[in-house]
């Protein structure tokens, strides 16, 4: 399990792309939001945690048919599940992969990119935790999506459609956070409920996306 | 004895391909598959090494002894030789590389990048990536694509070192590796009479 | 005598033929009793006036948007316990009848919601979690179309209603969670004192029967469609290896 992970990291690093798209996405959806809007100061620091995680959001979405697809393409993950890992841990290490690689970045770009957005201060603490505590759930739910789609030939686009009506819960619940920590109100409960779905997908979605795997690998 | 197959009965988008087949794999032998295109022989395989449910019939012994190779090698073309090794090894719970790298004469390449390559030094290291799983049963599907005559008989050398150390190897190839141990089975006789699967049958 | 019996693909295309015209007449009935009855023997609301008559169509069609994907849920259970085939194509037959009932319910709730709260589209918990319901119908029936296989789709959009259904129930609580709402709550709960008026409730309740009579015609007759289609693909696959 931990070599594979360590492998995962190794090729996202070497590959480029991993670490670096995901964020440079960020950025660029983050720049185009005031020329789409406007400049206005006040207008902008309002919708501040929103863009921030919808851009992270994409960010994330951008970079999850690289979970699987390359492996499926070289053969490896014919090869993973003739090894003695379960399917489950398979998936698993994969969308901790995606996170490190991906979800990390991005909760430590958004602090920097708020600024550009005028984000209140007191926000600043709220969508760091906010993102910290979501982005392992978009991974996971989005190793889900991934695998549904690994075997298609053109199914980033279809693996959109069925992944972002699933993100929409995470999505509700951590701007929520992000919006009332911006105007100092208390965050407790959508807190806890970003974290419940964290930790639900998390302990319950990877045996879907397992099965899903092994029913594409056949 | 270590693989035991019976009446298996294997699919291919959605037709019967093969009907009946059995036979068993005991330590330290070798069964080649033979048959024209399209018999089933990767299909076949694939049953066998647990990747694709078969239609009917049983597969036993094979739980955790199988090392797989398919047509893809599963190299990733950043990481080096080395690394690719290192990696399945620790998949499978093992560190020796040394041996593989030597067996299939990739000790001078050891710290080029998998994606550098030749399609022939690829295949080499694929085949090493056998070594290093400790599984004594291998599956191999055409084990010999784009292998130069030296590297055959590398390969060749390998699988009847593993022979010798108790292991066993199911293939399937056209060409002759030149090892007198092993038997070969002809799958003409197995093709499926024409006929969709069970599944399908209700539909008609 | 069981149930599983109609799981027979052959037996359920002679059942339903015999089930159908019945089933369509009885739709067509309540359809017309009902629209007629409320369109034209009702009164106007006090406040509403008379825009308050497309509750016929608006009500029923949202009771089918929901129920139609609760019936896919079930026959996409039953389809990985038992791998009934006609279960899984009933599945993907019903699909694309519920995506059309949420699409009926939230341009009705449109034209209702015009007038009566001033605007044509609201953040609403209810409007957005139907429009979400879309979404998941959406990509139900996308992922039917684009595998191949008809086995792995059946399991890969089986699976995908599961865990799209817990998501969908998730996504409904965060969003009244999100935004508390124009919409009214539910009028037709029957143990509720400030239920709607007999006038009014009898002749919805008679539409509400045709719209599922109509879902249940639709269905049997896009699940027979799917499973001939099945056996064309079946016949032509022994055809080619003969």
């Amino acid at each position: 399990m931990r070599a594979l992970l360590l492998r995962d990291l190794m090729l996202a690093i070497r590959a480029g792309g991993g670490f670096g798209l995901g964020l440079a996405f960020f950025l660029i959806v983050t720049v185009l939001v005031p020329f789409g809007v406007g400049p206005q100061t006040e207008l902008l620091s309002r919708i501040a945690p929103g863009i921030l995680w919808i851009g992270a959001l994409l960010a994330c979405l951008l970079s999850l048919d690289r979970i699987l697809a390359l492996d499926w393409e070289d053969g490896s993950l014919d090869l993973l599940a003739t090894a003695p890992l379960p399917m489950e841990g398979i998936v698993t290490i994969k969308a901790l992969a995606h996170w490190i690689t991906t979800g990390l970045p991005l909760v430590l770009a958004a602090p920097v990119l708020g600024v550009l957005l005028s984000l209140p201060i007191p926000a600043y603490q709220w969508v760091v935790i906010s993102l910290a505590v979501g982005t392992p759930a978009l991974s996971v739910i989005g190793t889900f999506g991934a695998a549904l789609t690994v075997g298609l030939k053109r199914g980033g686009l279809l693996m959109s459609l069925l992944v972002l009506p699933l993100y929409v819960p995470t999505l509700i619940f951590g701007a929520e956070v992000a919006r009332r920590g911006a105007e100092g109100l208390t965050v407790q409960t959508p807190l806890l409920l970003l974290a419940g779905i964290s930790f639900g997908v998390i302990a319950l979605l990877p045996f879907a996306s397992a099965a899903v795997l092994r029913i594409n690998l056949r | 004895m270590v693989l035991t197959v019976r009446d298996l009965a294997v699919t291919r988008g959605g037709l019967a391909i093969l009907e009946g087949v059995s036979f068993d794999l005991k330590a330290g032998e070798a069964l080649v598959l033979r048959g024209p295109n399209g018999i089933g022989k990767t299909t076949l395989l694939r049953s066998v090494a647990g990747l694709q449910p078969p239609e009917g019939g049983t597969v036993t012994g094979a739980e955790d002894q199988i090392a797989y190779a398919a047509h893809s090698d599963g190299l990733k073309a950043m990481l080096s030789v080395t690394e690719n090794l290192k990696f399945w090894a620790s998949v499978f719970g093992l560190s020796d590389i040394e041996s593989a790298l030597v067996a299939f004469d990739l000790t001078e390449l050891r710290n080029r990048m998998a994606g550098t390559l030749s399609a022939g030094q690829k295949r080499r290291l694929g085949l090493a990536r056998l070594m290093v799983t400790g599984r004594p049963i291998w599956v191999l599907d055409e084990p010999t694509v784009s292998l130069d005559a030296a590297s055959v008989a590398l390969f060749a050398e390998a699988v009847r070192a593993h022979l010798q150390q108790g292991g066993s190897a199911l293939m399937a190839t056209h060409i002759d590796l030149g090892l007198d141990e092993a038997r070969v089975l002809d799958l003409t006789p197995f093709k499926a009479a024409p006929r969709t699967r069970q599944m399908d049958e209700a539909f008609l | 005598m069981s149930l599983w019996e109609y799981a027979n693909p052959v037996k359920f295309i002679r059942t339903t033929d015999k089930v159908l015209p019945w089933v369509w007449t009885l739709a067509g009935l309540c359809l017309v009793t009902g629209l007629v009855w409320g369109f034209f023997f009702t009164p106007n609301d006090f406040r509403q006036g008379s825009t308050v008559k497309i509750i016929y169509i608006h009500v029923p069609s949202a009771l089918m948007a929901i129920n139609a994907w609760l019936m896919m849920l079930v026959a996409s259970l039953i389809w990985i316990v038992r791998r009934h085939h006609v279960s899984a194509l009933a599945a993907r037959a019903a699909a694309p009848v519920g995506a059309v009932m949420t699409v009926i319910a939230l341009a009705t709730g449109a034209f209702w919601g015009q007038p009566m709260w001033g605007t044509w589209w609201a953040w609403d918990p209810r409007l957005t979690s139907f429009l979400i319901l879309f979404l998941f119908y959406l990509g139900y029936m996308a992922l039917w179309e684009a595998i191949e296989n008809d086995d792995t789709a059946a399991d890969l959009t089986s699976i995908l209603c599961l865990v799209g259904s817990v998501f969908a129930i998730l996504s409904r609580y965060a969003v009244n969670f999100w935004n508390q709402g124009l919409h009214q709550g539910a009028t037709l709960s029957l143990d509720k004192e400030e239920n709607i008026s007999d006038v009014f409730w009898f002749p919805l309740l008679v539409c509400m029967a045709g719209f599922v009579l109509l879902f249940i015609a639709l269905v049997f007759l896009r699940t027979q469609t799917e499973i001939r289609a099945r056996r064309t693909r079946a016949l032509l696959s022994r055809e080619g290896q003969a």
